[in-house]
């Protein structure tokens, strides 16, 4: 009897549409999130990722008035990341219902952002978004780097370094992403994971490269991730919540049934 | 408390600290039609037939509110009118009589117990190491009290808290779960209770105990 590992289905927001889905295929409406977030808090999830993708300013209004209402109908924690820049978008979205705030870019132009937003607001609602990717050869000692705009730009920071930083700097949560894997459906980079995961007292999620429930099982065994993130699994119906935990269950994963 | 006619009113007291709004979404989803309000005004909370007292962040920062506005008087008037109380996370801590965060801060020595860290070095009997925070969902074990109706024993809340609360009187103990130890999850005291985890956050487990906390008559 502990704590059980969490199962955090993510969607992707767009002007108010889930967008994000599988990559092969063109970008495709995976639905209203309102209607899916409910239909995840139904089967059982422990968690809802709302990541706003929306790029304008009107965008950002849609957004907050899609929080509100989700806040409104489904009763697990939820956490909206994307655009966090400034403790005002920190409020406006914990006023909208938000239970946490992902920060990712501005975490790493300004870490002191970070240190703000967890002495203002408590490290409990403050998670740092990682978006790393493996940059040691075979035969080198396993490293990861931070990138940003969407694993383009390199930052020259190591992130397990980086990972310890964010904690250090009052992060209560490391949502990790890793940019080799998402999309790819190989599994989590598990490397990455466990060296972070090892390195930190704060939880960790994994994210990026789930396409079958064996991944699930082997981001909280082997890279010790106390949280597992999947988007597309989820939206277009090739498994439920509730077949992903008892897969994890009957792998002796201790989840919430 | 209002006739049958007339809808119940909820406080929930805000005294500047964290999101109240999730608590207040969650019982009004539960309440039937009650009028739930978000207030710190001592006159509003005097009138209302039910109060909440959450709290999210740091003790210190919350007692510092608590008593500068106010609130500890509001919270002992609602308690000795035997109206039902009802205390979330650090609302809960802030009733106890002290707290080992940010090096020491005095509580409001309504309930009695102390609050204590569970350590940058925190493992499970297996040497595993455990995450601090304890964040996410644990199994509650409860102990009969009218809120736990229509809920399973064992049921699983939603928990995100660095600190727990040790010292606990054993008849004031309503509910416990096990990270590393068993710790005090829930307290009752006549009118007041107080839980550790967010009912708010805790899906159906956590609706029915808000629902149960709306239809609550304590015995006078």
């Amino acid at each position: 009897m502990s704590l059980a590992k969490r199962i955090i289905p993510c969607l992707d927001v767009d002007k108010g549409r889930v967008v994000k889905g599988v990559k092969f295929l063109d970008i495709r409406d995976a639905g209203d999130p309102v209607e899916i977030a409910k239909r995840y808090d139904q089967q059982g999830a422990d968690e809802i990722t709302f990541l706003d993708i929306t790029a304008s300013s009107e965008g950002r209004d849609t957004t907050v008035h899609t929080v509100e209402k989700m806040a409104s109908e489904v009763f697990i924690p939820l956490t909206v990341g994307g655009g966090i820049r400034q403790c005002d978008d920190i409020r406006l979205m914990l006023n909208a219902g938000a239970d946490k705030v992902a920060i990712n870019t501005a975490a790493i132009f300004n870490p002191d952002f970070v240190k703000e937003a967890a002495s203002r607001f408590g490290s409990q609602c403050i998670v740092v978004a990682i978006d790393a990717k493996q940059v040691s050869v075979a035969g080198e000692t396993p490293r990861w780097e931070i990138f940003t705009h969407g694993g383009r730009k390199p930052t020259g920071i190591d992130a397990v370094e980086w990972g310890i930083k964010m904690a250090e700097y009052g992060a209560g949560e490391i949502l990790l992403t890793s940019m080799d894997q998402d999309g790819m459906k190989n599994g989590f980079d598990l490397g990455v994971t466990r060296a972070i995961s090892d390195a930190v007292n704060i939880p960790i999620i994994a994210s990026g490269g789930v396409g079958n429930l064996q991944h699930l099982v082997d981001g909280v065994v082997e890279g010790k991730a106390d949280a597992v993130l999947a988007a597309s699994i989820f939206h277009f119906g090739e498994y439920t919540v509730p077949e992903a935990k008892a897969f994890m269950r009957a792998q002796g994963v201790d989840v919430r049934l | 408390m209002s006739s049958a006619s007339q809808p119940q009113t909820i406080a929930v007291i805000d005294y500047g600290m964290g999101n109240l709004h999730s608590a207040a979404k969650a019982i009004e989803h539960v309440s039937d039609g009650a009028n739930v309000i978000i207030t710190g005004d001592p006159e509003l909370i005097a009138q209302a037939d039910r109060v909440v007292f959450p709290g999210v962040g740091a003790i210190r920062d919350c007692m510092a509110e608590i008593l500068g506005r106010g609130v500890d008087k509001v919270v002992h008037q609602a308690i000795d009118a035997g109206k039902p109380v009802l205390a979330i996370c650090v609302g809960m801590q802030a009733l106890l009589n002290s707290s080992e965060e940010n090096n020491g801060v005095d509580g409001l020595g309504i309930l009695s117990g102390d609050v204590r860290y569970f350590g940058e070095n925190h493992r499970d009997s297996a040497g595993e190491k455990l995450k601090v925070p304890h964040m996410g969902w644990n199994r509650v074990s409860q102990v009969a009290h009218p809120l736990w109706a229509g809920i399973e024993d064992n049921s699983y809340f939603y928990f995100v808290h660095s600190y727990y609360v040790d010292h606990a009187v054993p008849e004031q103990i309503a509910g416990s779960s096990h990270y590393g130890f068993d710790f005090t999850v829930a307290l009752s005291a006549g009118n007041l209770f107080a839980v550790q985890f967010h009912p708010e956050k805790s899906a159906d487990a956590g609706l029915q105990l808000l629902r149960n906390f709306c239809q609550w008559q304590p015995a006078p």
